[in-house]
């Protein structure tokens, strides 16, 4: 459905996003993850033919960005960043409008444009001025234009940013309903969005692709705890046993070794830095400290820049 | 990407709906207003000074010789109005492409399935249709003469035709302009400094010898529109205001591509 291929975006002397390759299947709610400044705006740029790649390809439903475009424009349906809007047109002639420069012939704008408005729970302000209307409601108008003339693909960038609890809600359930209808991407910073909406996560940091999970996998490695791995020479009955003890230690593993030098994996729980403490009993146990690493901390950065958490009201389930 | 000739649908919507936005905002009718007035103000101006001629030739038949309503009041009418769009077309042209840029609504506009020449086609050609209604509205005042008098038919079409044609190449130079910036007053305070360098380039031709006499005096784009209003259609003027227009129109083009790259 959709293919990523080494796409590099290089503004002046920075580059936005480098080398990225994923693959994206149909029907399939892909969720981009990352921080600000981390590339995800620039990567739906490039996937909506707004601005071609400095290097690398990408393939919509077969059709290539570099010289398919208009091809590829007419499988996508796009909610930039900031949702951009005509604010002097009404929601209904702002949507005919679309419709016409998505080609709809006449005829088939004025069902579909119907279709959206009530899809979208825009029934109501129909005949209102754009410009008046609230900020879900504008977001509900985003989404119907990207919706507009049905799209085999949806890219949403940040579609919940600035809204309110209940508007989030309201956006994330319509989303919600088109899975396994389309494909769709979404980039947030929120990680429980993820989780909501989301059949796999792709995280990005910096440019570059961190780690691409599952929602489930991936709050476990980041919300619950944090692994440290240790390479210990001591008797590892006892040192399983010491450090099992320690305040905020979840989860002790022996991973391998041999004799009396093994390797230990030490789960700890999520805002503790067990780091120093570890050391410390090890060596005032009169074991030998090889190695004290904590695991993927490149994903531990990213973590530190996302929201992680949402008030109640956006959390719990619809 | 894909750029060349667009299709019509692509060109019709974009048009309809920069029509639309022209008649949502308050410059529209600040444009039409000022462009009314003050070529009323002219237009009157010119009839008082004619009349005042025309009562003295009656006394001294010798001044009445070439004493026409043409001459003496549509021409030079024309000539002021195309002073008056100099300063108007500017504002007509700011906001294409800066203001959409602004506020995010063109990579909206440039997802959409259709080209960059669409896009601008559609936007220059609202931008001739508002120029069009607004010379129109000044029909008003040839319509007032033809009470009074008998001016000729002929030179008014021409001169409107002119005045269009020239209308046409400050839009294609002002959305070049509205192009490079976000900001709308930068991109008229551009387009009206590149208009009026357009304009006294005739005067260099005063100053310099032959050969480059001529091509400032050809480059000159007011120059063009005197054979306009005195009833000739001139090949050379045709081709001049044309030539401009498409050759900012197709700068233009350029223009949108470059900023494509930069995002
Ligand atoms: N038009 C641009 N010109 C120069 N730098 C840009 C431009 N757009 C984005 N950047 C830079 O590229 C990086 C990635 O930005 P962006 O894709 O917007 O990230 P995100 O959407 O994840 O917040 C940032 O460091 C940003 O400053
Ligand atoms: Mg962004």
């Amino acid at each position: 459905m959709i293919e990523v291929q080494g796409l590099t975006k290089v503004y002046g002397n920075k580059t936005a996003i480098d080398n990225l390759t994923f693959t994206v299947e149909q029907g399939e709610v892909v969720g981009f993850l990352g921080p600000n400044g981390a590339g995800k705006t620039t990567t739906m740029r490039v996937l909506s033919c707004f601005m071609p790649p400095s290097s690398g390809t990408a393939k919509v439903n077969g059709y290539d960005i570099h010289t398919q475009a208009l091809e590829v424009r007419r499988r996508i349906g796009y909610l930039p960043e900031h949702n951009p809007l005509y604010t002097d047109f009404t929601v209904t002639q702002y949507l005919n409008f679309v419709g016409e420069a998505k080609g709809l012939s006449r005829l088939s704008r004025r069902q579909k444009v119907g279709e959206v408005i009530e899809r979208c729970l825009l029934h109501d302000t129909r005949e209102w001025i754009i410009g008046r209307l609230s900020k879900g409601y504008r977001q509900r108008v985003g989404l119907a234009q990207a919706l507009l003339g049905d799209p085999p693909i949806l890219i949403l960038d940040e579609p919940t940013i600035g809204l309110d609890p209940k508007q989030i809600i309201e956006i994330r359930s319509l989303i919600q309903d088109m899975q396994g209808e389309r494909t769709v991407i979404l980039s947030t910073h929120i990680l429980p969005e993820v989780s909501m909406v989301c059949q796999r996560v792709i995280i990005i940091n910096g440019g570059r692709i961190v780690a691409v999970d599952t929602p489930e996998s991936l709050t476990h490695r980041l919300q619950r705890s944090t692994q440290v791995r240790l390479h210990i020479e001591g008797p590892p009955d006892q040192i399983t046993d010491r450090l099992r003890e320690m305040a905020g230690v979840l989860r002790v593993e022996t991973t391998d070794g041999a004799g009396a030098l093994h390797r230990y994996l030490v789960e700890t729980e999520k805002e503790r830095d067990l780091r120093q403490e570890l050391a410390r009993v090890v060596c005032g146990s009169g074991w030998g400290l090889l190695e004290l690493r904590p695991v993927d901390m490149s994903l531990e950065e990213v973590f530190i820049h996302l929201v992680t958490e949402e008030p109640d009201s956006v959390t719990v389930d619809r | 990407m894909d750029i060349g000739l667009g299709g019509p649908m692509g060109i019709l919507a974009i048009f309809k709906k920069e029509m639309r936005v022209y008649f949502a905002s308050p410059i529209a009718y600040a444009v039409f207003t000022i462009f009314l007035v003050i070529s009323g103000f002219f237009f009157y101006t010119l009839l008082t000074y004619f009349s005042l001629i025309s009562a003295q030739a009656s006394m001294n038949p010798g001044l009445a010789t070439g004493l026409n309503v043409t001459d003496g009041i549509v021409r030079p009418l024309f000539g002021n109005m195309s002073v008056i769009l100099l300063f108007v077309m500017p504002l007509i042209t700011m906001r294409l492409f800066a203001e959409e840029r602004k506020q995010g609504t063109l990579e909206l506009l440039l997802t959409y399935p259709v080209r960059d020449a669409e896009v601008l086609l559609g936007k220059f050609l609202a931008a001739t249709a508002f120029s069009g209604l607004l010379l129109l509205t000044t029909a008003l005042y040839p319509l007032l003469l033809a009470l009074w008098s008998e001016p000729e038919l002929y030179p008014i079409l021409t001169g409107y035709l002119g005045l269009l044609l020239l209308a046409m190449a400050f839009i294609s130079l002002g959305l070049l302009c509205s192009s490079l910036t976000e900001n709308q007053i930068v991109a008229a305070t551009l387009a009206f400094g590149a208009l009026l360098l357009f304009w006294i380039i005739g005067w260099a031709a005063m100053l310099a010898e032959g050969d480059w006499a001529l091509l400032f005096r050809y480059l000159s784009i007011v120059d063009h529109l005197a054979s306009f209003t005195q009833g000739v259609i001139e090949t050379k003027d045709l081709v001049y205001y044309l030539g401009v227009t498409s050759f900012f129109l197709f700068a233009t083009l350029k223009s949108m591509e470059i900023r494509r790259w930069k995002g």
